[in-house]
């Protein structure tokens, strides 16, 4: 098919209209990927995410704290497969109870380990010693990392997933629904949380005690760490759906979102197009300060004697039980304490990290 | 303003009201009376007592029994000694107060001067030594210092006794139960420093002469301290929970080791007194701290 200019008639002599006709075909060709590429000057387009991760990259305690962290949680994994002992394990010599092996110093044999090891047996180390049970303590603080741990993790996606259910319903809905939830919230918010937590932790402890929970799916985990889960889920969304609330608000009025509904956009898509990638560089970091902050909670009622059940060790209640024997072993206090500074320390500075990296208007 | 700090009252007082349903029904909630581990109590010794005690009657009515009875000051009994609760707090908290209150000043006066320190010297040697240490303790939990304190002070170099039982030596459980809010104070004070010593209002000050003392402790820290009148409210939670255990790693009789005494031996009567007795000092301390707020800086915006 010809170009309609080639069928139109010239109108006018000084008319800037061009005569195709006087060009040949290759002169409009299109140009090829090679050309094309050729006049791309501009970098190749970055997202956010690799934007922020740059600047995490390049920030060193960070980086520092992300690699404490694989480190610990590595070790938390490979660990329980090589030792061959189990936190409830008391320490037995071919097949035989070794009850003196109690509260051993790191990488000593009790008597009957060496008498063993004299006939030629093989005994694993005790890298950390043993308690005063006849445990190993070396794999009883690996697993009390995992369940430190593993309650921080937990806990703080309960909170984000009730608080950020919370406030964004809260947030977009608006009017009296926002101000009812809210006040709700700002009631919350005021009782102080950690006193509420340990009453509620002792009542939850009792009703749910016993056999209440056998056959149940919370069977494994235990009285004392549901209740401490149900806690969490009561009382600490708040500051969480505080947040979102906020950011939702602020991002709902934001021009883009205004001109979005202008052209006619599905408040649906607006939320998931607009609202949540906005609100998310908060709700991470949140989320990742959150952690250290459950995991403090956690230590802090294991500390108590409310938190998980023994045998299962946690690292605040390996801690409380080496209250006991202090002067004559204090490197039962030792590792606790140490792992759950490192932990802590590690996620508050990587908390900090990803602050600076993906929201530096939060920065201080 | 007024009418702010009406709303504000009246918050705390459904607060308090919440927390003294919360405290009430769950105590409820757990199976057992209080007479059942009084050995030999016969049905009708057991109905007679309950009938004295008012658990014979609806849960409802009993709460608002208990509220009258907390409003003449009745306290109830201990379910595990029998005693009467009031006069334990009221003991027990004279010597939480004078430790919570020691630290509370130690942290204060010290978090303020390595502020103002590490501001004053940004990105020097002072300042990163502050920022290092602060960061180190804002990761420790009060337990582990105050048994890290306990075994290098009291048992390694032996300054201080071990068994404070008898109340005189505060050093130890003060500095345990300071520490963190002091890091906390300083990275406040500190942030708040930078922020204005870069107003106009010091540049004016500097311009006109002004002795450099009188600049920072004049124009400056008056204005830097604000932020820090916020923490009080947190910081005192933080105490009074940081008391529970660091009461109890010292041995020292005061009402956080009665609480968790009564936890250890679900006294659940004593748990509850301690849990609102604790908790109204908390809202009401957060009470003032907001008003304080408000009054020292106008220019803060009522909502």
């Amino acid at each position: 098919m010809k170009p309609i200019s080639d069928t139109l008639p010239k109108r006018n002599l000084l008319s800037s209209q061009i005569d195709l006709s006087k060009f040949n075909g290759t002169d409009f060709a299109p140009a090829t990927d090679e050309e094309r590429a050729q006049t791309d000057v501009m970098g190749r387009s970055t997202t956010f995410f690799r934007d922020g991760m740059r600047r995490l990259r390049k920030n060193p305690l960070a980086m520092i704290s992300l690699v404490v962290l694989v480190i610990i949680v590595l070790s938390i994994f490979i660990f329980p497969a090589i030792v061959p002992y189990s936190y409830d394990q008391i320490i037995s010599v071919n097949g035989v109870r070794d009850m003196g092996a109690k509260n051993l110093a790191p990488f000593h044999y009790s008597a009957m380990e060496q008498a063993y090891m004299a006939k030629g047996g093989k005994v694993f180390p005790h890298i950390f010693g043993t308690d005063e049970m006849c445990r190993d303590y070396f794999i009883r603080v690996i697993y009390g990392t995992r369940v430190s741990l593993a309650v921080g993790l937990f806990a703080s996606l309960l909170v984000l997933i009730i608080g950020v259910l919370y406030g964004s319903i809260s947030g977009y809905a608006g009017g009296k629904v926002d101000l009812i939830m809210m006040r709700i919230v700002d009631i919350i918010y005021s009782l102080p949380d950690l006193l509420m937590i340990i009453l509620l932790s002792v009542v939850f402890n009792e009703t749910l005690g016993g056999d209440r929970l056998q056959g149940t799916i919370f069977q494994n985990l235990g009285s004392n760490m549901l209740s401490m889960f149900i806690v969490f889920g009561l009382l600490y969304w708040v500051g969480m759906a505080r947040l979102v609330r906020g950011q939702i608000l602020t991002i709902k009025s934001n021009d883009y979102v205004l001109a979005s509904k202008s052209i006619g956009t599905k408040s649906r898509k607006i939320i998931r197009k607009h609202i949540l990638p906005n609100c998310a560089s908060v709700i991470i970091i949140t989320t990742a300060l959150e952690i250290p902050s459950a995991i403090f909670t956690e230590s802090y009622l294991s500390f108590l004697g409310l938190g998980v059940q023994a045998p299962m060790p946690s690292l605040g209640s390996l801690a409380n039980a080496a209250r006991d024997g202090l002067i004559l072993y204090p490197f039962k206090m030792f590792w606790p304490a140490l792992m759950i500074v490192l932990i802590v320390l590690a996620f508050n500075l990587l908390g900090d990290g990803l602050r600076d990296a993906f929201d530096p208007k939060l920065r201080k | 303003m007024k009418s702010y700090i009406w709303k504000r009252v009246l918050l705390a007082i459904f607060t308090l009201f919440i927390i003294s349903i919360i405290t009430f029904f769950t105590m409820n909630a757990i199976p057992g009376g209080p007479f059942d581990s009084e050995k030999a109590t016969t049905p009708e010794v057991k109905a007679a007592l309950e009938e004295r005690y008012n658990l014979d009657k609806p849960l409802m009515t009993q709460y608002f029994i208990y509220l009258n009875n907390l409003f003449h000051g009745d306290w109830g009994i201990s379910i595990k000694t029998g005693r009467e609760i009031k006069p334990t707090i009221g003991s027990r908290f004279a010597i939480s107060a004078r430790l919570g209150g020691m630290a509370l000043l130690v942290s204060i006066i010290f978090g303020i001067i390595f502020g103002s320190l590490a501001a004053l010297y940004r990105n020097r040697w002072p300042d990163r030594v502050i920022i290092f240490f602060t960061t180190l303790l804002t990761a420790m939990p009060s337990f582990v210092l105050a048994t890290l304190l306990l075994y290098v002070f009291s048992i390694q170099l032996g300054w201080f006794p071990v068994w404070s039982a008898d109340g005189t030596n505060y050093v130890l459980p003060v500095i345990s139960l300071a520490l963190y809010p002091t890091a906390y104070i300083t990275r406040l004070t500190k942030s708040s420093m930078l922020d204005v010593l870069g107003q106009d209002y010091i540049r004016t000050a500097e311009a006109k002469g002004v002795s450099r003392s009188k600049v920072l402790f004049k124009h400056a820290l008056r204005n830097a301290l604000i932020p820090v009148v916020t923490y009080i409210g947190p910081e005192f939670a933080y105490i009074i929970t940081g008391s529970l255990v660091v009461e109890n790693i010292f041995t020292i009789g005061g009402l956080g080791q009665e609480f968790v005494t009564s936890i250890n031996n679900r006294d659940y009567s004593m748990i509850m007194a301690t849990t609102l007795f604790l908790a109204t000092v908390m809202v009401a301390v957060n009470l003032l701290t907001d008003i304080l707020y408000k009054v020292i800086d106008p220019r803060i915006e009522l909502d």
